[in-house]
């Protein structure tokens, strides 16, 4: 019953006054990034077994199972996806709240080879608090990390495996990323306040 | 509407020295009458992913670590003093029990002096219960840390109302617009003052049964003045109110049966318990006039065969265990609830 189309409540100071945005992926290179990324897991683990895609809510939950519907397409099988909230595990709920999301991952994560698939990766800590979320459902073999975005300025020691874009960035921009599950369109956009 | 991600938090200047991790203004949770309809649905929906922590196998979350609550239970508890001190730990904080007895509090302390020392040992949360209404709004005032109100006197009773509203809506899928019926000892109840703001902010209609002398008077007095012909406003205003029990359970989806003290019968509102069961109980009899699906809910403890007939207590349509099993998720929502910013 939990609504998932719930606006990600990261921009804590509500909408700027003034601020412009510039479009840097359109439709057609977001799915080209997905396919090589898919390309890439199947290439770097020799096929889809013992793989479960993890996406991190709520974005990285649909690029997990689009993800998931290419690796499909490339090899005719179905791999697990699950659905990760790492509300619960971040270490500043003083200042952000917002509204917790399901965590469901049905083939549980023991031993297997974990691919955590996020939108954007930024400071790294959404993934520290994913990776110890993960840890309470069993011990995976393997964490894996795949991401749309890189915008870089990491605060922890933490790097991607999969990447389908890297963008400099500065501190004061943000990137948004915008998908037709979601936001009817399929987009990644620079935003300067 | 596509929103901003990842954007770097803003971050406040840290109010409490020990970790800083305070919110700015704590977050009281004293009634459901300064919840908005969206903040109700932001804690019902966080019970959710709480209840599916309880379903893990490592039932443990990091969530509130370095955090203390300190329940403070000036009258008995069972389900509600248990289950805050469970969720408390599965949330990972550390969770100290002071009851009224055997504390400073015999020894004449007062709570505004017990609160304070509560607070100078850096506690969080302070989950209060108290036998006078308005107790926990008194402490809220002075106090950094966030108070969550466990029951005050004849006043509220929050957190039984949300895991009341819950439960209503894990079988139903919804709340608006079912006919909830409470039946019971309305003059004292808590429960039923809190489910009374929770279940009309969310749509359902609610129906009051009760004998004339445990009606309060302002309930039984407004139909006459117009609060309740629909058109003045008042929160309550679709609210009904209902003396004979048939005719209250005909067509309900929810039956709430509130606990009957006994002192009731001490102090003249009724003749006898007696009487009052065969007037009021709920009986498997009565329960056929309401829908088939109806749920009967008790917030306990419960008088059998004085305001619900065991039969009814343990039968197929009851879900009085599936409260208490919900009352820990949804107190783990409020103990989040009162240590994060509001998100509506």
């Amino acid at each position: 019953m939990l609504d998932n189309s719930l606006p990600d409540s990261a921009n804590i100071g509500g909408a700027p006054a003034i601020s412009t945005e510039r479009s840097i992926l359109g439709a057609d290179e977001i799915r080209r990034a997905l396919v090589r990324i898919s390309h890439e897991i199947l290439e770097r683990n020799g096929g889809v077994e013992d793989i479960v895609l993890v996406g991190i809510q709520t974005r990285g939950v649909w690029l997990a199972k689009r993800i998931a519907a290419f690796i499909r397409q490339f090899e005719g099988v179905d791999v697990p996806v699950g659905e990760l909230d790492v509300g619960l595990y971040r270490d500043d709920i003083a200042e952000r709240g917002r509204p917790l999301m399901h965590t469901r991952i049905p083939s549980g994560v023991h031993g297997l080879c974990v691919v955590l698939v996020d939108d954007v990766l930024y400071t790294g800590r959404t993934i520290r608090a994913a990776m110890d979320a993960l840890n309470d459902f069993g011990r995976p073999r393997e964490i894996q990390l795949a991401s749309l975005v890189d915008r870089g300025h990491r605060e922890l020691p933490i790097r991607p495996d999969y990447v389908g874009k890297n963008v400099p960035t500065s501190r004061e921009e943000s990137v948004q990323v915008y998908m037709s599950e979601i936001d009817g369109i399929d987009q990644i956009a620079l935003m300067r306040e | 509407m596509p929103t901003t991600t990842r954007r770097r938090p803003v971050r406040q200047a840290p109010l409490s020295p020990a970790n800083g991790a305070r919110p700015a203004t704590p977050r009281h949770i004293l009634d459901l009458d300064d919840f908005t309809q969206e903040e109700i649905e932001v804690v019902l929906q966080n019970t959710e992913v709480m209840r599916e922590v309880l379903q893990r196998d490592i039932k443990k979350v990091p969530t509130l670590r370095g955090k203390t609550i300190i329940t403070l239970f000036y009258e008995a508890s069972t389900r509600t003093r248990v289950s805050f001190e469970q969720a408390g730990k599965i949330l990972s904080a550390d969770v100290i029990n002071v009851s009224g007895s055997g504390s400073s509090v015999e020894k004449g302390e007062s709570l505004y002096n017990t609160a304070l020392t509560l607070q100078a040992m850096n506690a969080d949360i302070i989950v209060m219960r108290h036998p006078h209404s308005g107790a926990p709004h008194f402490l809220s005032r002075f106090l950094n840390s966030a108070v969550i109100n466990a029951g005050d006197g004849t006043h509220a009773h929050p957190t039984q109302a949300l895991l009341d509203l819950f439960t209503i809506r894990d079988h139903f899928g919804k709340v608006e617009g079912l006919k909830v019926v409470i039946v019971g000892d309305l003059l004292y109840s808590r429960v039923a003052r809190s489910n009374l703001w929770g279940l009309t902010k969310m749509g359902a209609d609610v129906t009051l049964c009760a004998p004339p002398t445990l009606i309060p008077s302002d309930f039984l007095g407004g139909i006459g003045n117009g609060i309740h012909d629909g058109t003045s406003g008042h929160p309550f205003a679709g609210v009904k109110v209902e003396t004979n029990v048939e005719s209250a359970l005909t067509d309900a989806d929810v039956v709430m049966t509130l606990r009957l003290q006994s002192e009731r019968q001490e102090a003249g509102h009724l003749p006898t318990l007696r009487e009052y069961s065969r007037m009021y109980g709920i009986t498997p009899r009565r329960m056929q006039l309401a829908k088939p699906e109806a749920l009967v809910m008790h917030p306990g403890p419960m008088n059998e065969g004085i305001e619900i007939d065991p039969e009814v207590a343990h039968g197929a349509q009851a879900v009085i265990e599936e409260q208490v099993t919900h009352g820990v998720a949804v107190r783990m929502a409020l103990l989040y609830a009162a240590v994060t910013p509001r998100t509506v």
